[in-house]
């Protein structure tokens, strides 16, 4: 919202300078966005007391300045032609000091030409040569100095100036005709110079959008005094009531209406003041009465809107009926043609400002065409209204509507504030437009809202705030605000609920919310909302640092994040880079985890209904496809990849809409096991067992125990070259060489893609508190290597365990070290080579123990598996 | 024979200062003071000199056998350290060649900032509390005091989800903030006590979605760590030390933090930090747009209705909550300029951390 600050001037005194003043109201929760100077002088570098502080300026400015000796108020005396061009007038001017003869071809002083002198000069903005103005014919805002040139055959050394040149607006049609009372010779920055503050309106400060509300502000934050526009205005006409009724059907959607009337006002442009202020706050000028419903809404904050009465006279069947006005809540799909001649269908939440022959308005957005004052107006009904916050918000969104009006009654006008800008609205348009206005107002006020009392003491202060502030302290803060404050000493009785420490000895105050904002709860609520506007007009700044005193919570711990770290840092540790990926997706990039033809599993995704793009439009159901998405994005940078990401997928859970949120682990490598070096580094490419070797080494650094490796079957690996993982007989995951097909979706590298998919739940609950370790033991190993020749298909988890079992606590450690194959041992054999280690906890072995040993666990496996010794 | 001796002596220390290398020199032992060497045949013979003079000859013997062996030890260090030098000076890597490459792992950034948020406000005891992403209109706005239509809700445009039933004024949806965690934890907590329900103390954090058009500077999905801390004696003074002391660990202990009045449904009153830019010190620069300050977290005492909703009396209770942007910050303090990076996860942009 943008404000002016010649307008907040007129209501408040401000003493400091326009940054220093933007800085105080940012920090009370009044957030200045932007200064743009009009005229007045840019500031120069300095803040806050900070020498050469060049670059730093708190709020964004823009503007541009006139020099106070150079751009003047100057007045055109006559208006000649120019001897040798029809498109350009010669003008006499006053400059306050001398007369000059000025060039221009501004179209609006045409009709002045040739006129002889004028009764009444033209008062213009006047630049003398050597000013600096903006060049109208670049694009952008380029200054321009003024030169002495001829311009065909006449000098020309000044300006009378446009709108464009003086950086007001990109007006250029013709030069600004300033007001009748235009002080001649004065610098224009006085008379005209302005800053224009583009304050963000939060919810809770809707009040301060306006005029009034800004220098309300101020002056609680000053101390200065706020100065009320007067309303007493002169009601000459004949008493409205009687010439119109209103019929409210539900005061929820529209708690208060108000008319005014004024009657024989002539249209007419508005002052170029008013125009101006109109222009810099937003907003276009029209004629004296539009313009006087918007100044009036600028500045107390109430939107009015003007009906043409005679129009809502003719629009009644029988002359004998008074002309009625009715709110309403629209019928669905009842239509409207609203001013700017689209007609709208509507909702039935929309509230309609009616009258006997159909609706008039879109209440608190838009008018309807038909009832709007026109150029032939002459009596204008003024309404102001209070309007449901909710209705006008919904409207503004289905009809795409946003406007002044709507952008405050979406936010909430206390509707004490109808009566005030009606009655400003009046007078404005008296001022403007001249006529008389009816003696009295129309006043239908069904339902006054609460404004809440709240009682709060120096107690809840330092409960809320922790600094101490004296009841009268309290009443200096509040009061500005218009806070009507009571400090009570007495013996109320202490709610029994109650355990703040008040006592009925202490002061208490109450305070009574103004008739002007509608932020302000009951009870508890309203006193937290005391508490802001305490802390704020107090100061943020000055309320110290302090910390915490209160007990410290019960420290549980978060086990499942743990877990879930340990597991980050051990694949971190086993050099793999985390990855955190898009978690909406589409069921068409999920389908590419699949060899073409197979189905997804015929399970739900949870699907928004607005997205945004059709590839992100669900949950997704696999980490792994967001993981291979996120391969083939780096597969044109990097020959060598090793990714994990642990991140939920979003599954179905039964007899609940929403969805289960599932933590998952996902694993992708591709590329050389090193990274090639000069050094000849092992860049043969990862495959299944470098996998397994991350997989094992991250369960092993969980601690986790019985950890089993099986042949495994998913669509998305390569069949025999699959393994699914258990703990404890828990699946937990899968993993494996992507399925060939399965390649085929993405663009990747020629070498093999392992991939892990591990459901993080199993793997937290599976986790143990505590692991032992066994003693370093005394006694030394003997070492052994044994080679035995078995099937094909024997697994090696299967020898290895046989030779445990057999073992026993003797057998320490088994080691593979070798697997061959070859016409040595035959087709259909392989020979695996093992290291053992045997070693007795507490005596010696002699070779003749291992030798033993051995024995026996080549004799089982002979028996069990069929498996040679290899000599 | 003592002349003997001496010449024994005499050659053999004359031959050995002409050896240069261990094999002259092994060579030289053998012939000097091996089996068959001169002053061993002399050892050999000894019979064959008279009584009188075995004497002396022995003792002169054994001195010279000595003085062989000695030198011989001399000899043999003073070759060692020779050879030593040389491979020394020989053996030269050239140092610049660059390491074997070690693939490192490493965590994301933003696990790193989380990281360090966790850190620090756990040293000031709060703790981790998650909760899920998919959540209610109820949880995600009512409960926090955002009402349907409030016109709060427009900053936080959310994604709906399709349902079976009809929701009314309770769609579900992807949380916009990890604030209903703060109904949830509540909840859980003061049903443990319901009369007096225990303080709290935790940090939430986790992914939040908003309908956004991707961009530069916006992400549809976006990680947040909100915090809040409730008690019988949390003051409006205790948030602005504990977030100070948050951005003095976070940012650097000279960083200078303000608290500028705002609005947040949840909060009351409500606050945003700035703290002094880190990069320019204030003086102003592209980072912060020349105002000298970046805004970093949006705060505030919690709002009654709140409390109350999650089981606390705000009459004797009273508590802060903030939240804050972890890409954001991460942002700011490594210059990056597109908040895209985070989840395109190029490589050329993760191992930079």
């Amino acid at each position: 919202m943008k404000v002016l600050l010649s307008w907040i001037e007129e209501y408040v005194d401000i003493d400091m300078s326009i940054e220093d003043l933007a800085h105080r109201l940012t920090l009370a929760g009044l957030e200045v966005e932007e200064i743009r100077y009009v005229g007045l002088p840019l500031p120069e570098g300095k803040i806050e007391g900070r020498s050469g502080g060049h670059a730093r300026r708190e709020t964004k400015i823009s503007g541009f300045a006139w020099a106070p000796e150079q751009i003047v108020v100057g007045a055109v005396l006559e208006v000649t032609p120019h001897p040798d061009a029809d498109k350009l007038v010669l003008c006499k001017l006053d400059d306050g000091e001398q007369i000059h003869t000025v060039l221009t071809g501004a179209p609006n002083l045409f009709e002045y030409k040739g006129k002889g002198p004028l009764d009444t000069p033209l008062k213009v903005s006047y630049a003398r040569e050597g000013a600096t103005i903006i060049n109208a014919y670049e694009p952008g805002y380029q200054p321009t100095i003024l030169k002495r040139k001829k311009i065909r055959g006449v000098e020309s050394y000044s300006m009378a100036c446009s709108e464009r040149e003086l950086g007001i607006s990109d007006e250029h049609e013709g030069i600004i005709l300033l007001d009748e009372d235009a002080p001649v010779g004065a610098p224009l920055a006085d008379y005209l110079g302005d800053a224009v503050f583009d304050i963000a309106i939060t919810p809770n400060t809707a009040r301060d959008a306006n005029v009034i509300g800004v220098a309300r502000e101020i002056a609680a934050l000053t101390g200065a005094r706020l100065r009320y526009p007067d309303l007493k205005i002169p009601m000459e006409g004949p008493p409205l009531e009687g010439r119109i009724k209103i019929k409210i059907t539900d005061p929820h959607l529209n708690p208060r209406f108000v008319f005014g009337l004024i009657e024989n006002v002539k249209i007419q442009p508005s002052p170029y003041k008013v125009q101006l202020r109109l222009k810099l706050a937003g907003m276009r000028p029209i004629n004296s009465l539009v313009d006087a419903t918007n100044y009036a809404m600028l500045e107390l904050g109430e939107p009015l809107h003007a009906f043409d009465y005679d129009v809502l006279v003719g629009r009644v069947d029988n002359p004998s009926h008074l002309p009625t006005i009715i709110t309403r809540a629209a019928k669905q799909d009842e239509k409207l043609t609203t001013l700017d001649g689209i007609e709208r269908t509507l909702d039935d939440f929309t509230v309609l400002v009616c009258d006997q022959s159909g609706p008039l308005a879109l209440a608190g957005v838009m008018g309807g065409l038909e009832s709007e004052i026109t150029d032939k107006t002459t009596h204008v009904l003024l309404e102001g209204a209070a309007w449901n916050i909710i209705n006008t918000r919904r409207t503004v969104i289905a009809q795409n509507l946003p406007s002044e009006a709507a952008y405050r009654f979406s936010r909430g006008v206390h509707p004490a504030m109808a009566p005030q800008g009606v009655l400003r609205g009046l007078q404005l348009m008296r001022e403007w437009a001249g006529g008389a206005i009816a003696k009295g107002l129309v006043d239908e006020y069904p339902l006054p809202p609460k404004d809440p009392t709240i009682e709060i003491s120096s107690a809840d202060v330092r409960r809320w705030l922790g600094i101490e502030l004296s009841p009268d302290e309290i009443v200096r803060i509040l009061e500005p605000l218009e806070f009507e404050c009571k400090i009570v000493i007495g013996d109320k009785e202490q709610g029994t609920n109650s355990q703040s420490p008040i006592t009925s000895h202490q002061p208490r105050i109450t305070i009574a919310t103004p008739p002007h904002r509608l932020d302000i709860g009951e009870g508890v609520i309203g006193k937290a909302d005391l508490m802001e506007e305490i802390a704020r007009v107090y100061g943020y700044d000055r309320i110290p640092e302090t910390r915490m005193a209160d007990d410290l919570p019960p420290q549980r711990g978060n086990h499942e994040l743990e877990i879930e770290e340990a597991l980050r840092d051990q694949l971190v540790g086993l050099g793999l880079q985390e990855v955190i990926t898009h978690r909406l997706t589409s069921p068409e990039r999920e389908e590419r985890i699949l060899p073409p033809g197979t189905p997804l599993a015929d399970a739900p995704y949870f699907t928004l209904t607005n997205p945004i793009t059709p590839e992100r439009s669900v949950l997704r159901r696999s980490l792994l496809a967001s993981m291979l998405e996120t391969v083939e994005r780096n597969a044109r940078i990097r020959g060598r990849i090793a990714l994990f990401e642990i991140n939920p997928i979003y599954l179905a859970s039964e007899g609940s809409e929403m969805p289960q949120e599932a933590p998952r682990l996902a694993i992708a490598l591709t590329g050389p096991r090193a990274p090639a070096d000069w050094g000849g580094a092992d860049v043969t490419p990862m495959d299944f067992f470098d996998l397994k070797g991350i997989i094992e080494a991250t369960l092993r650094g969980l601690h986790l125990k019985d950890i089993r490796y099986e042949a495994g079957e998913h669509p998305s690996f390569h069949p025999g070259k699959c393994a699914c993982v258990l703990v404890d007989n828990h699946p937990i995951g899968v993993m494996g060489e992507l399925h060939p097909q399965v390649k085929e979706n993405y663009e990747l590298p020629e070498t093999p893609l392992l991939a892990a998919d591990f459901d993080v739940s199993v793997i937290i609950n599976t986790v143990p508190e505590l692991f032992d370790v066994s003693p370093i033991p005394g006694p030394p190993p003997i070492l052994e290597d044994i080679a035995l020749i078995v099937d094909e298909a024997v697994p090696a988890a299967e020898v290895e365990a046989l030779i445990r079992q057999t073992g026993g606590l003797t057998v320490t450690e088994v080691r593979l070290f070798d697997i061959y194959r070859g016409e040595q041992i035959g087709a259909g054999k392989k020979s695996l080579a093992y290291s053992l280690t045997y070693q007795h906890p507490e005596h010696t072995l002699t070779d003749k123990d291992a030798a033993g040993l051995r024995d026996k666990i080549v004799k089982r496996l002979e028996r069990e598996l069929g498996a040679q010794l290899r000599g | 024979m003592l002349e003997k001796l001496a010449e024994i002596e005499q050659v053999g220390l004359a031959t050995l200062a002409e050896i240069a290398d261990e094999a002259a020199l092994n060579q030289w032992k053998v012939t000097h003071l091996g089996r068959s060497s001169a002053i061993m045949d002399l050892f050999k013979n000894m019979g064959e000199v008279s009584k009188e003079e075995r004497g002396a000859v022995g003792r002169e013997a054994n001195q010279v056998k000595q003085a062989l062996e000695a030198a011989l030890t001399q000899k043999m260090a003073a070759l060692r350290e020779v050879a030593l030098r040389r491979s020394l000076s020989q053996e030269r890597l050239d140092v610049t060649l660059p390491g074997r490459a070690i693939p490192r792992g490493r965590l994301h950034p933003v696990t790193q900032t989380l990281r360090e948020i966790y850190r620090v406000f756990a040293d000031m005891g709060f703790q981790v509390y998650r909760s899920r992403e998919v959540e209610t209109d109820e949880f995600n706005f009512q409960l926090l005091n955002f009402p349907p239509h409030h016109p709060a809700r427009e900053m936080q445009d959310s994604f709906y989800i399709q349902s079976q039933e009809e929701r009314g004024d309770n769609p579900i949806l992807l949380r916009t903030h990890t604030s209903p965690g703060q109904i949830r934890a509540m909840r859980e907590y003061s049903a443990e006590n319901p009369e007096n329900p225990p303080p709290v103390r935790i940090i939430l954090p986790g992914m939040c979605y908003r309908y956004e058009q991707v961009s530069a500077r916006y992400e549809s999905q976006f990680t947040q760590v909100e915090g809040l801390a409730v008690g019988r004696n949390i003051t409006f003074s205790n948030l602005k030390g504990t977030l100070s002391d948050f951005a003095r660990r976070m940012f650097g202990q000279n960083v200078r933090a303000r608290f500028r009045a705002s609005h947040f449904p949840f909060t009351e009153p409500s606050a945003e930090m700035d703290i002094e830019c880190f990069l320019c010190g204030g003086e102003g620069c592209a980072v912060c747009k020349s105002t000298g300050w970046l805004e970093i977290l949006g705060c505030g005492m919690v709002h009654p209705t709140v409390l109350k909703n999650g089981g606390y009396d705000p009459e004797r209770y009273t508590g802060f909550a903030f939240g804050m942007g972890p890409e954001r910050i991460t942002m700011l303090r490594r210059k990056i300029e597109d908040i895209r990076y985070f989840w395109a996860n190029d490589l050329r942009f993760l191992e930079q951390f």
